[in-house]
């Protein structure tokens, strides 16, 4: 079963949630989608990692062959062209490589290559099979990584758990499309609510199971509770906010591993997950 | 010397729109002519690269100089590429500017900011 790990925005705990989960199980795959700022390998500390190297295709021109007829940049939808002084100009980062540019240029004069745009990383820690995705910096989508993270995943009753990028953009819902159930991780803030609200929206919109892990959670008023229980939302259970947590996380420890408590509590969420995933 | 200002609306005293790329119309002021002439932006409602072509628009237009509030990194090489200067406005108005480039007293755009294409997905 797939299960997708969101929150609205980065810190609320969505790589906790995910890394703790996946250390609870007897064996799992943890996937690292969120591939602008990837760290649940820096919990995992994984071995005998292999890397492969992820390549996106776009367009290099021939100015032999160009005849400035510019049927390529009028073609380009994404504006990743120009014709300046008489040379045609690739913007290789506005670029989505569609291929019509190289289909339609009636010279021949533009050809595929290959462009690195970031790696996905395997490897294994005790029970759990962690696979991370990176994208280099100044790339623009990281969508291609995350097909490929994805893509890779072989069929099977094991739990596959899908840390995804913060937010509700296209690349979180790239991350989601496949998932059987999608856990949705908040904060007791009011303005952490308001990023919650768009991730809440976003699983609505693929019509995906979902329900929410509350993080953070003190004595008193708490803004993500009561939100859950005005839109009937399940809540599948409640992290305390206490500092043997805290110092755990800041060290970079697995909860669950160094801590018999932890080790229950995300064990017992793991079994309401199970149940509610089977449902 | 011929000169692009994006604008609001289709009249010299239009405002200058706070965005290049996605300003409605480009203005083509000739300084020596003082004619002026509208582009309708087509880059304005297309999905991304928008400062790309706008400034494939006004380098086509030749004009020697681009008057704008602000411009991408993207648009700005485009611009740059074509040997075009780059002017920060100072008023808010098209003719406002036209006036005081003419005087001279505009400098050049020193700040380019870094695109945003495919970056508010985050
Ligand atoms: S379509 Fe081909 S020949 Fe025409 S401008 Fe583009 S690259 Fe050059
Ligand atoms: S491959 Fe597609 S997106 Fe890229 S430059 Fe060519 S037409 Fe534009």
């Amino acid at each position: 079963m797939k299960i997708a790990v969101l929150s609205g925005k980065g810190g609320t705990g969505k790589t906790l949630v995910s890394v703790n989960l996946a250390a609870a199980t007897q064996t799992s795959v943890y996937i690292d989608c969120d591939v602008e700022e990837p760290n649940g390998y820096l919990f995992f500390r994984p071995e005998g990692v292999e890397e492969e190297e992820i390549a996106i295709k776009i367009p290099s021109v021939d100015e032999q062959l160009c005849n400035g007829c510019r049927i390529c940049v009028d073609f380009c939808k994404f504006n990743a062209l120009a014709y300046i002084n008489g040379k045609l100009k690739i913007f290789n980062e506005v670029c989505h490589s569609c291929g019509g540019c190289i289909l339609f240029c009636p010279e021949k004069a533009l050809s595929e290559q290959d462009k690195v745009i970031g790696r996905v990383q395997k490897g294994t820690s005790e029970n759990v099979t962690v696979n991370t995705g990176i994208l280099n910096i100044g790339e623009a989508s990281g969508i291609p990584i995350i097909k490929k993270l994805l893509n890779d995943i072989l069929p099977g009753p094991e739990f596959i758990f899908i840390d995804c990028p913060p937010g509700s953009a296209c690349i979180a819902m790239e991350s989601i499309r496949d998932a059987d159930y999608c856990i949705l991780v908040a904060e007791p803030t009011l303005f952490g609510v308001h990023n919650f609200n768009m991730v809440y929206e976003l699983v609505k919109l693929f019509d995906k199971p979902h329900g929410v892990v509350l993080n953070k959670c003190l004595e008193g008023k708490n803004p993500a509770e009561e939100f859950c229980l005005e839109k009937g939302i399940r809540i599948l259970g409640r992290i305390p906010f206490d500092n043997e947590l805290g110092l755990l996380n800041s060290n970079a420890q697995i909860a669950v591993r160094e801590n018999e408590n932890y080790k229950m509590l995300f064990s017992a969420l793991l079994q309401i997950v199970t149940e509610e995933v089977q449902k | 010397m011929r000169i692009a200002i994006p604008v609001d609306e289709k009249s010299i005293d239009s405002s200058v729109c706070q965005s290049f790329g996605r300003a409605p119309y480009l203005l083509i002021y000739d300084t020596d002519s003082k004619a002026s002439e509208f582009i309708d932006n087509k880059a304005a409602v297309s999905q991304g690269g928008a400062g790309i072509k706008a400034a494939q628009t006004v380098v086509d237009a030749n004009i020697s100089a681009l008057l704008t509030p602000r411009c991408g990194e993207n648009a700005a090489q485009v611009i740059k590429g074509a040997s075009i200067k780059i002017y920060k406005t100072i008023d808010a108005t098209a003719l406002g500017n036209i006036k005081v480039f003419i005087d001279g007293e505009l400098s050049l755009l020193d700040e380019i900011h870094p695109g945003f294409h495919g970056r508010g997905n985050r």
